[in-house]
């Protein structure tokens, strides 16, 4: 692991639809500052910069940090671009809290987006001949036989997912940065909306959004304000078209998980934990998750989404803030997770904050489901 | 810092037109070649670099993850930057102390898009792109800006297409002939080739690295700067990102046998060569450099290699390699490659 490492402040951008009324430079400046103020820095005590979001097409631009640099303060500093599809968000956390770690420097601005409304997320996502077989079905298509066939073999009875769907809703409300926002979503409500992919119906699914997400990373000896300090840090990935991959709890994710456990000293995760934010974009990924990261025995984990122990007044809360499911800047989607079990920790959720909250999980997913990016935070220093 | 060494360089034989063969087919190869050269199959960690601009499609990286064979899982992260960042991130890595090695790689086939139009796309979107300002005609302005003499750049090119076919990696190029422009003042010899390739490096620490290579490669100090994007906000006949870089990397605490430089054209050998403050009897791109190979997201981390293997063959004692992002090299990397471990005072952090 290295040198120590905390997250000392945290910036986020309401997340919406449209954001018109800003640039792609305005919107992460607006979460840089956000970040900034709230460890009480500017730009100037910054060391270096990363920046991570998903496939360019989404906005069109190659490689936007050079055209960021000036909006992100980077100019006359290190700056570097991290790319790994869905995960990237935690990648870029991870990859900001190395240059730490590994002592090269003090205070690092990790900053991550997505402004979705500049294109087509079920276009840019897609890849075409010569490549790969065009499915053209985005990432829904791609992931509900994934999610068919956990369904088969834990025999979950079909109402799980709209039940996570209320929860995370339910979260949302109380969070201000979220996304959808829901007043009196129940269950009849999820399940009145049209199939998109089956077993996923409209309400199941992450929308797509425009915002960004920021994080400020201190050396022991840099922290400033009310540090949330990282005890695990994992990458791990898979290829993609290995025969025989086992795509419903894929290998990846429990080899990051333990890792980040044995780091962290985790030996029992439901216990070990207060609090997890979890990449969930679609609903069903909750019990899924819930069995790949150890919290739930193979195939029960839906029983754990079923009798509420996932709820924000559940002995394990997933999602407080409301989760992908409520917001979905991809690219910023992963660190929006890593942030908000940051803030979790640090006691400053606000309305969504889980009392008492000392370790929690910061987790993201991407590809098909084949890169995973994790932290532990906790408000003890390691 | 811990002392990481260069200890395996691989790179394609490089083509200037599409061959056929997919980003992953050509990459196995080079893959391959350093896990032989080194006995290792797997690695602490592994980084890589490219963009997905380049084939017009998402997710260059993933199919790369099967021409690794990344099973049982792996350890690994992506820069949609050229490789040499990833190098960077790499290293980082591995002064963590709990890991030893790590595979870095790059590729790209900018055979199959029109780069200088695709390169238009990483500018300002708001302010820049439109005015459809194309890479060879924001590299001009720079040219331009300079103002050296065209014998001067004659020469540059005609040095390195002759480096360049000796190098049986490098296209066979000839001498540059013609009086036309392609912008002006940059004639069609002046750009870097459209080419494609890919290349991986092995990075090793402590004692590993002298267990895996006779002669590695010691990084004795590594460091990039960006500067500000827009072209009217910079001096474009110096670098001094280029310059910060280079001094934290620590280039002028000896002699530096061969530098190998992130020319993508002629013009921007003597403004790096200036911000790099090279002595005057240090070799540039004896390999042929950019301008005799140009595989785009591979070409920066082909600099490090080429730079390293002249330490690895014994020949060379302290190497400089630069990679270069950006329009107009907004973003630089630099590496000083050395013979002996720096550990006593610690490799200069950047």
């Amino acid at each position: 692991m290295g040198e120590r490492c905390a997250v000392i402040g945290v910036g986020q951008t309401r997340y919406t639809t449209k954001r018109t009324d800003v640039s792609i430079a305005g919107l992460v400046r607006e979460a840089a500052i956000r970040a900034l103020d709230d460890a009480g820095l500017t730009f100037a005590d910054i060391d270096a910069v990363v920046v991570g979001k998903a496939p360019d097409l989404f906005e069109g631009v190659m490689m936007p940090e050079a055209y960021l640099a000036d909006a992100l303060g980077a100019a006359g500093k290190p700056m570097m671009r991290v790319h790994t599809a869905g995960s990237v968000g935690g990648s870029t956390a991870l990859v900001g809290a190395s240059l730490i770690q590994g002592g090269v420097h003090d205070r690092v601005l990790v900053v991550a987006f997505e402004k979705q409304s500049e294109s087509n997320a079920t276009w840019a996502l897609s890849t075409h001949l010569p490549f790969g077989a065009s499915l053209v079905v985005g990432a829904g298509g791609y992931f509900a036989p994934h999610i068919r066939e956990y369904m088969r073999r834990s025999g979950a009875p079909d109402h799980i997912g709209a039940l996570v769907a209320v929860k995370d809703r339910r979260n949302a409300l109380k969070n201000p940065y979220a996304h959808l926002r829901i007043p009196g979503i129940d269950r009849a409500m999820v399940e009145s909306t049209p199939m998109l992919w089956e077993p996923i119906r409209y309400l199941e699914t992450c929308p797509s959004s425009d915002g960004a997400c920021a994080i400020v990373l201190a050396s022991e000896k840099a922290v400033t304000g009310t540090p949330a300090w990282i005890h695990g840090a994992a990458m791990r990935s898979e290829p993609l078209t290995r025969a025989g991959r086992e795509t419903v709890s894929p290998q990846a994710g429990k080899d990051c998980a333990a890792d980040v456990y044995r780091q962290a000293g985790v030996t029992d995760p439901r216990r070990d934990i207060d609090v997890a934010e979890v990449y969930v974009p679609f609903s069903w990924y909750e019990p899924m998750w819930l069995e790949n990261l150890g919290f739930a025995p193979e195939n029960e984990g839906w029983k754990l989404t079923e009798a509420g122990c996932t709820a924000l007044d559940g002995d394990i809360p997933w999602n407080a803030s409301g989760g992908v499911l409520s917001s979905n800047p991809i690219g910023a989607s992963g660190l929006i997770r890593f942030a908000e079990a940051a803030l979790q920790v640090r006691g400053m959720a606000g309305e969504h904050q889980v009392e008492g909250a000392a370790t929690a999980l910061g987790h993201a997913y991407g590809g098909g489901a084949q890169f995973f990016a994790m932290w532990i935070v906790s408000n003890r220093k390691p | 810092m811990r002392d990481v060494a260069i200890v395996a360089f691989a790179q394609t034989t490089h083509t200037g037109h599409d061959t056929g063969l997919t980003e992953a087919e050509m990459l196995h190869p080079v893959i391959e070649e350093v896990r032989r050269a080194t006995g290792l199959s797997r690695f602490g960690f592994t980084c890589s670099g490219s963009c997905d601009y380049l084939a017009g499609a998402p997710f260059s990286f993933v199919s790369a993850l099967d021409a690794l064979g990344a099973w049982p899982p792996i350890s690994e992260s992506h820069v949609e930057m050229d490789a040499a960042f990833a190098l960077y991130e790499a290293w980082v890595r591995l002064q963590h102390g709990d890991i030893d090695s790590a595979l870095v790689y790059g590729f790209g086939k900018s055979s199959t898009g029109e780069l200088r139009e695709i390169m238009t796309l990483q500018l300002d979107p708001y302010y820049l792109a439109p005015l459809g300002l194309d890479q060879v005609s924001y590299a001009a302005l720079q040219a331009a800006a300079l103002g050296r003499d065209r014998t001067e750049l004659d020469e540059i090119v005609r040095r390195s297409r002759a480096d360049g076919r000796a190098n049986p990696h490098a296209l066979d190029l000839p001498d540059p002939s013609g009086a036309e422009y392609e912008v002006e003042p940059l004639r069609p010899y002046d750009i870097a080739p459209i080419t494609d390739g890919a290349a991986a490096i092995v990075l090793a620490a402590g004692d590993l690295a002298r267990e895996l290579a006779e002669n590695p490669a010691y990084i004795g100090g590594i460091a990039h700067r960006i500067e500000p994007h827009y072209l009217g906000m910079r001096d474009l006949s110096r670098s001094p990102s280029a310059a910060d870089a280079a001094r934290a990397a620590g280039v002028g605490k000896g002699p530096v046998d061969v530098a190998e430089l992130h020319v993508q054209f002629s013009h921007e050998e003597p403004i790096l060569r200036a911000a790099l403050e090279l002595p005057e009897d240090t070799v540039i791109n004896p390999s042929g450099g950019p301008l005799a190979a140009n595989p785009v997201m591979a070409t920066g981390l082909i600099r490090l290699g080429e730079a390293a293997r002249r330490i690895l063959d014994g020949g060379a004692r302290r190497a400089v390699a630069h990679a270069t992002s950006g329009p107009c090299l907004q973003q630089n990397l630099v590496a000083v490659l050395e013979s002996a471990p720096s550990s006593q005072e610690g490799a200069r952090r950047g």
